[in-house]
């Protein structure tokens, strides 16, 4: 039995006063292409952004590509493309720039020789190879998303680990997204990707695991969506975004009026 | 011209020259990561409590009987500066919400300290006005040393580790995920800004330190897109406000710290009045991605609203 590529076992993970994590077990082996589905507030994004070390578990233990979580883990092979777009920090950043920084990974400080190819094919990959010198404040929502994207990619890793890589992005968006993650996992790449519905990625996904109140309730075939949450009308309301409405909108556009269709609450 | 000759051969011009170079080039470069991580006033911060540490080096000073008294002013502040901004950095990683008031208090207890600190020395609060507002033209070469040695430390580490200070800067998440020494690459950035405060204290004072560090980034980021460049030209400002403003004052008897803050405050407006001017010149781009939209409209409605925008 080979190494898994990414093996939490028992995961309790504590934010302030709230349990998020109540004793998560997640395994994904070489080549799988694995979702992680569950409504809002069922610890997605908590869970990932344990697997990658940014939260620390409270309790259980981590492990990615056979080291657990720590200075021993080859951080050159994993690439991380966390949820939120960054905001506009408070000096400006090209494109080109932010993806560079992916090079950079454990104690490797320096960008290495020929970093500007790099980053050219790795923009190039994503389609904003033109957009290399352009800042990132001014590209759009989806477009930024493709940019980390590329960060994550830059570093040519084993393992890539997505939080909602298309969440308020158009739909010819997640089309092209789905294009590329199907090249990569074609050619290998090892993939854990939080998604609220599987839309594009049905195709692609082998498995799929659902997490309840911070728990495991389903491992294994991608499940089906409850009733009228596949249909491209369903029309999600993301407590993240519910005060940008606009930005909601932007993928039901044209889809009739907000709120006659299906809207999820968060429980 | 002979005036300006006379300005270059006077040894006490000269080293306050360098000084003012030095920390011209160096102040931005540490502008611009604190910026980035909109913690624009820890400048600020750390001088008032760099203050304390003038009085306390004051204070240790008498107490051993050395002379002149405020030897060890700028080691004390120094101290003082680096202890303040690890500080702060260790409550902004601690407590998420409690930066600014952290921030807040070292304002009032770094000054407070300061007075009541140099007054037990046997000092007045007088004493502390040269470290306030500057005092370039008491440079000794002693004090160069220190600033050349200092500067030469801050553009070593914040040029050189550029790329990996930017990347904790921007996006602390996908760094630590990276498995980059976030913490080391954050303490950095406080020690540096420490570092920077002390070595311009000497030409704009404590109380202005900070602009120095943040007006010239302001600037570079009106005029380019980039990190790299934002960084390139804010130096560029410091060096040139700093040495003008300085060599004005060689003629005219004004505060040089107070003068150099007041044409970079100048160069902005200047800039930011121009800017609108020259990003109008530029040739006009379809910033809109090239991609179908998701959804359908009647050709008839868009055909006009698009004419219109190209008119312009």
């Amino acid at each position: 039995m080979t190494t898994p590529v990414i093996d939490a076992q028992g995961v309790h993970v504590h934010l302030g006063a709230s349990h998020v994590l109540r004793g998560v077990d997640l395994r994904v082996d070489t080549g799988e292409v694995v979702a992680l589905l569950g409504a809002n507030g069922s610890g997605k994004s908590t869970l990932v952004r344990t697997v990658v070390g940014v939260l620390p578990p409270s309790r259980g233990t981590v492990s990615l590509l056979g080291h657990p979580l720590g200075n021993g883990v080859p951080w050159h092979r994993i690439g991380y493309v966390p949820q939120r777009v960054s905001a506009a920090a408070g000096v400006p950043s090209t494109a080109a720039e932010v993806v560079a920084s992916g090079l950079l990974h454990g104690r490797r400080l320096a960008l290495p020789r020929g970093w500007r190819h790099l980053v050219r094919e790795a923009l190039d990959q994503v389609g904003l190879a033109d957009r290399a010198d352009d800042a990132t404040s001014q590209l759009s929502g989806g477009q930024q998303q493709r940019v980390l994207i590329a960060r994550a990619l830059v570093r040519e890793p084993e393992v890539l680990v997505l939080d909602e890589p298309v969440a308020g992005v158009d739909r010819a968006s997640q089309e092209a997204f789905a294009a590329t993650m199907t090249r990569l996992a074609d050619s290998g790449l090892t993939v854990l990707v939080v998604v609220h519905e599987l839309g594009e990625l049905a195709g692609l996904v082998t498995r799929a695991v659902v997490l309840r109140h911070g728990v495991v309730v389903h491992d294994g075939a991608p499940p089906r969506a409850r009733a009228a949450h596949d249909i491209p009308e369903h029309d999600h309301v993301h407590p993240h975004t519910s005060e940008l409405p606009l930005q909601t909108a932007e993928v039901g556009l044209g889809d009739g009026p907000l709120g006659t269709g299906p809207t999820e609450v968060n429980p | 011209m002979g005036e300006l000759g006379s300005m270059f051969t006077d040894p006490l011009m000269q080293r306050a020259l360098v000084a003012a170079l030095l920390v011209g080039v160096s102040a931005p470069v540490v502008g611009t990561y604190l910026v980035q991580r909109r913690l624009a006033l820890l400048g600020d911060g750390i001088g008032h409590v760099a203050l304390t540490g003038v009085a306390l080096g004051w204070l240790v000073g008498a107490g051993l009987g050395l002379v002149p008294n405020d030897v060890l002013a700028i080691p004390g502040a120094v101290v003082a500066a680096v202890v303040g901004s690890v500080l702060i950095e260790v409550v902004r990683r601690r407590g998420r919400t409690s930066g600014d008031l952290a921030l807040a208090i070292m304002f009032y207890g770094g000054i407070a300290g300061g007075v009541l600190i140099i007054g037990i020395a046997g000092g007045s609060s007088g004493n502390l006005m040269a470290y306030l507002f500057g005092s370039i033209s008491t440079v000794t070469s002693t004090d160069l040393i220190l600033t050349v040695v200092l500067c030469a430390l801050i553009l070593l580490v914040g040029v050189g580790l550029r790329p990996a200070l930017f990347s904790v800067s921007h996006d602390e998440e996908f760094a630590i995920s990276s498995g980059l020494p976030v913490w080391a690459l954050n303490m950095a950035v406080a020690v540096l800004a420490a570092l920077t405060v002390t070595v311009a204290m000497r030409v704009v004072g404590l109380l202005l330190v900070s602009a120095l560090m943040i007006v010239p980034v302001a600037i570079g980021q009106l005029v380019t897109h980039s990190f790299r460049r934002t960084m390139a030209v804010g130096s560029v400002v410091g060096v040139v406000v700093c040495v003008v403003g300085l060599s004005i004052t060689y003629w005219y008897p004004v505060s040089p710290g107070a003068l150099i803050v007041v044409l970079a405050i100048a160069v902005y407006a200047v800039v930011a009045g121009f800017h609108p001017l020259l990003t109008r010149r530029r040739p006009a781009r379809d910033p809109h991605p090239d991609i179908p939209d998701d959804v359908e409209v009647e050709v008839a409605a868009t055909t006009t609203s698009t004419e219109g925008v190209c008119e312009r």
